[in-house]
C-alpha cells in the first residue's frame, strides 16, 4: 500500500477510536430485568456511577429531636404565620434545619433582618414561608406521588439557596424572527431533553401552562384513522417531556412503559401511575407556588442584596420553576429513597397551604 | 493470476481510454476529460470519466444545490449565524416543516415556507436525476433497470414528504431536513401511530432490507470464491456454464438443496432491493391515513402476541378513575437500580 493510503487509514482509525472512546459508555453495563421476558423491560445502569450517586445523595445528620414542651411559637414570637402551632423548641429546631438545608453558608441573616427577626423586609423570608406551605402541600396532598417518604426543603435545595436543577422558559431561537422562526422550538443540542433534538422547552406547555396544560397523550385509542388527532409534531413534545423524565430519574423508558405499546396502562409498570401523579404535582407547584412569587423574584432577579449572586429568573423573566429533576436529580428515588420527613415531623404542622385544592386529573 | 480473495482489487487493467459507443447527432459530444487513477482502480475501474452532465444533470445539481443552501442557511440562522455553533451542533439542526396550524397552506417563509421551497427544489433535483439515469441508459442501448430501481427509492421519498402529508391534510406530518431531527421524527412517528413494528408493510420492508444484505453477501461471496475458475464472467456463464458456475451451483445445492442461477440471482437481488422501499412506502402511506394505531390494529387481527394473565403489574389509567377516589398506594415499588448498600433487589413480574 502506498504511504498516502496508510496515512489515511491511520487517520481514519484514530478518528473512529476517538469517537468510540468519547461517545460510548465504558463497560460494564448491568441490566436488571423488570418485566415479562422478551419485552426488554429492563433497567440498564453502570455500576461505576453507583458510588457517585451515593455521594451525591448523602442525607445531612439529623438535628436531635426536641419535645413539644413549652409555649407555642405563635404566642411568643411576632409574625409567625405558618409554624405558629409548633412549640418554641420545635420552632427553633426547624429554623436551624432550614438554615442547614437552604443557606448553610449564609446563615439566619439570609432571610432575617438580625435587628428584627419578625420583619418580612428580606424577601427571601416571604419566599421561605411560601415554600414551607408548598412542602406541606406536597406531603399532605400528593401522597400518590411522594407516598410516605415525603419531602423536605433538602430534597430540592441540597444546601443551595436555589435548587441546582430548575428550569425557565427558553425561546431561543426567537420563534417569530429570522429564517428559522419555524423550528418549532426544537433542533438544538439541549441537555433539558437528554441532548436529543426534541423540543427543548417541553416544560412550559406541559408543566406550567395554566389550567389547560397541553395534552401529553398523543397515541390514538382506536386502530382506524378518521378522528382528528394530534400528529407527529405534537408527539415530539411529549417525547421531549418523557426524555426529560428518563434523564432526571436515571431510568430507561421501560421503567414505566412497555415499549411495544407505550400508551397501554395495563401493560405498563406501577411506576407509571406514580409518575402520572408526579406530573400533576409539578403543575400544582409551578402554578400555585412558584408562579405567584414571580413579582418578588422579578424584583430580586439575582437573589438578596447580601449575595451571593444567583439567578432567580430565566432569560424571559419568568421565575425558575420545578420539573422532575428538581427533586430527583438523576436517581429514581430522590435521596435514594431516604425519608427525611420522618425525622422532621414539624414540617407537617403547616395547616394553611395557601392555595386552592389541587387539580388531580 | 488475479487474486479475488482480497478487499481491494489487486489487478488493474490499463488499456486505451474507452469513451463508449458511438452516439447519434442529437446527443452532445462527451466531455473527454478522462484519466487513470490508481486509488479508484483499487475499488473499481481505474478509468475516471468521461462524465456526461447534460441539461438534466446540470439542472438537477443546481436544484439540489438550491435546496442544500436553503437548508444550510436556515440551520445557520437557528444558531444565530455562529459558524462554530453551526459546526458543533450540525447533527441537531434542521429545517422543520410547517406547524400543524397551517394545514396544506403555504405558511410564511420562516414558519415552514422554506421547508416547502427546499422540498420543491430537492424533489425537482431527484426527478431530474431520475430522467438522467433513464436517458443515459437508453443512449447506451441498456435496459432501464437502474432508473426503475431509483424510482422505487423516490416512491418512498415522495410518500414521506408529499403524498402522505397531502392525504393527511397537513405539511406538518412530513419529515424535517436534519440528521438527528429526522431520526427523532422517525421515533415520534412510530410512537404516535402505535408502534411501526406492528405495521406488516414495515415488517415486509425489513425482510427485503435484511434479505438484500443476505443475498448480496451470498452472491458476492460465491463469485469471489469462484474467481480462480473464472466465476466473475457471470454473464457468459448464464448461457454457457463452465466449471465455475457448476461448482457454485453445486455448493449451494449441497448446502441448502437449491440454488439460484447465474442469471436469476441478479433478479432476486434487484427485486429484494426494489421491494424494500416499495413495501416501506406502502406502510408509511397507510399510517395515519388508514390505520391510526398499528398496535391496536395488530391486536384486532391477532397479529400481536398476547402475554399470559399476570404478566404485567400495571395499574388502571388514573385518568379514567374518579378524581375523588381515595388513593391506595401500590405495594412498595421495586427499586430500579440497586443502591450501593442494597446490591441486587429485583422486582416486578420477572419470569
Amino acid at each position: 500500500m502506498s504511504l498516502v493510503i496508510k496515512a489515511a487509514a491511520a487517520a481514519a482509525a484514530l478518528l473512529a477510536g476517538g469517537a468510540l472512546l468519547t461517545t460510548f459508555e465504558a463497560p460494564p453495563v448491568e441490566t436488571v430485568q423488570l418485566g415479562f421476558r422478551g419485552l426488554a423491560m429492563e433497567q440498564v445502569y453502570n455500576p461505576r456511577f453507583l458510588a457517585r450517586d451515593e455521594a451525591a445523595n448523602i442525607v445531612p445528620a439529623v438535628i436531635p429531636k426536641v419535645g413539644a414542651a413549652g409555649p407555642k411559637a405563635g404566642a411568643i414570637y411576632r409574625n409567625v404565620q405558618v409554624l405558629g402551632e409548633l412549640s418554641v423548641t420545635e420552632f427553633a429546631r426547624t429554623m436551624a434545619a432550614l438554615t442547614t438545608w437552604v443557606a448553610p453558608a449564609q446563615g439566619c441573616n439570609y432571610c432575617h433582618n438580625p435587628e428584627n427577626m419578625a420583619s418580612d423586609e428580606v424577601y427571601t423570608k416571604v419566599v421561605s414561608r411560601r415554600m414551607l406551605q408548598m412542602v406541606a402541600r406536597i406531603n399532605a396532598e400528593w401522597k400518590p406521588h411522594v407516598q410516605e417518604t415525603g419531602v423536605t426543603c433538602y430534597t430540592c435545595h441540597r444546601g443551595n439557596p436555589v435548587p441546582a436543577a430548575a428550569w425557565s422558559q427558553i425561546t431561543t431561537p426567537p420563534r417569530t424572527a429570522g429564517l428559522s422562526g419555524g423550528t418549532a422550538g426544537q433542533n438544538l443540542a439541549s441537555p433539558a431533553v437528554g441532548l436529543s433534538s426534541l423540543p427543548y422547552d417541553p416544560f412550559t406547555p406541559f408543566l406550567a401552562q395554566g389550567e389547560t396544560p397541553a395534552n401529553i397523550r398523543v397515541v390514538a385509542r382506536d386502530h382506524l384513522a378518521g378522528r382528528p388527532n394530534p400528529g407527529t409534531k405534537e408527539t415530539e413534545w411529549t417525547y421531549g417531556l418523557m426524555i426529560h423524565m428518563s434523564t432526571s430519574l436515571g431510568v430507561n423508558c421501560t421503567a414505566c412503559h412497555n415499549s411495544r405499546a407505550f400508551s397501554r396502562w395495563e401493560q405498563s409498570t406501577p411506576q407509571r401511575t406514580n409518575a402520572w401523579h408526579g406530573i400533576r404535582m409539578v403543575r400544582d407547584l409551578n402554578l400555585n407556588y412558584i408562579t405567584p412569587l414571580a413579582p418578588i423574584f422579578a424584583a430580586h432577579p439575582n437573589g438578596p442584596a447580601s449575595g451571593p449572586v444567583s439567578a432567580r429568573v430565566g432569560p424571559e423573566g419568568d421565575p425558575l420553576k420545578v420539573n422532575c429533576s428538581t427533586c430527583h436529580q438523576g436517581v429514581n428515588k430522590p435521596l435514594l429513597g431516604v425519608s427525611m420527613l420522618r425525622d422532621y415531623p414539624e414540617l407537617n404542622a403547616v395547616r394553611d397551604q395557601g392555595a386552592p385544592p389541587p387539580i388531580r386529573q | 493470476m488475479p487474486e479475488y480473495q482480497n478487499i481491494f482489487t489487486r489487478l488493474q487493467v490499463r488499456g486505451p481510454i474507452y469513451s463508449g459507443v458511438p452516439l447519434s447527432a442529437e446527443h452532445n459530444t462527451r466531455q473527454a476529460r478522462t484519466g487513470i487513477n490508481h486509488l479508484f482502480g483499487m475499488l473499481g475501474d481505474a478509468q475516471v470519466g468521461p462524465i456526461y452532465l447534460g441539461m438534466t444533470g446540470l439542472l438537477s445539481i443546481i436544484c439540489g444545490f438550491i435546496a442544500f443552501e436553503i437548508i444550510g442557511l436556515v440551520m445557520l440562522d437557528s444558531v444565530g449565524w455562529s459558524l462554530s455553533q453551526f459546526i458543533r451542533q450540525l447533527p441537531w439542526l434542521a429545517l422543520e416543516p410547517p406547524s400543524p396550524a397551517y394545514g396544506l397552506r403555504f405558511p410564511p417563509l420562516n414558519e415552514g415556507g422554506w421547508w416547502i421551497v427546499a422540498g420543491f427544489f430537492l424533489s425537482l433535483s431527484v426527478v431530474l436525476w431520475w430522467v438522467r439515469t433513464y436517458r443515459r441508459a437508453r443512449a447506451l442501448g441498456m435496459g432501464t433497470h437502474v432508473a426503475w430501481a431509483f424510482a422505487a427509492a423516490l416512491w418512498l421519498y415522495f410518500v414521506l414528504g408529499f403524498i402522505r402529508p397531502v392525504l393527511m391534510g397537513s405539511w406538518s406530518e412530513a419529515v424535517p431536513f436534519g440528521i438527528f431531527p429526522h431520526l427523532d421524527w422517525t421515533a415520534a412517528f412510530s410512537i404516535r401511530y402505535g408502534n411501526l413494528f406492528y405495521n406488516p408493510f414495515h415488517a415486509l420492508s425489513i425482510v427485503f432490507l435484511y434479505g438484500s444484505t443476505l443475498l448480496f453477501a451470498m452472491h458476492g461471496a460465491t463469485i469471489l470464491a469462484l474467481g480462480r475458475f473464472g466465476g466473475e464472467r457471470e454473464i457468459e456463464l448464464v448461457l454457457d456454464r463452465g466449471t465455475a458456475a457448476e461448482r457454485g451451483a453445486l455448493f449451494w445445492r449441497w448446502c441448502m438443496g437449491f440454488n439460484a442461477t447465474f442469471e436469476s440471482i441478479h433478479r432476486w437481488a434487484w427485486w429484494f432491493a426494489v421491494l424494500c422501499p416499495l413495501t416501506g412506502g406502502i406502510g408509511i402511506l397507510l399510517t395515519g391515513t388508514v390505520v391510526d394505531n398499528w398496535y391496536l390494529w395488530a391486536v384486532e387481527h391477532n397479529f400481536a402476541p398476547q402475554y399470559p394473565a399476570g404478566s404485567f403489574s400495571g395499574l388502571p389509567d388514573p385518568a379514567t378513575l374518579p378524581p375523588a377516589e381515595p388513593f391506595t398506594a401500590p405495594s412498595v415499588a421495586p427499586a430500579l437500580v440497586p443502591t450501593p448498600t442494597a446490591p441486587t433487589p429485583l422486582g416486578g413480574a420477572v419470569q
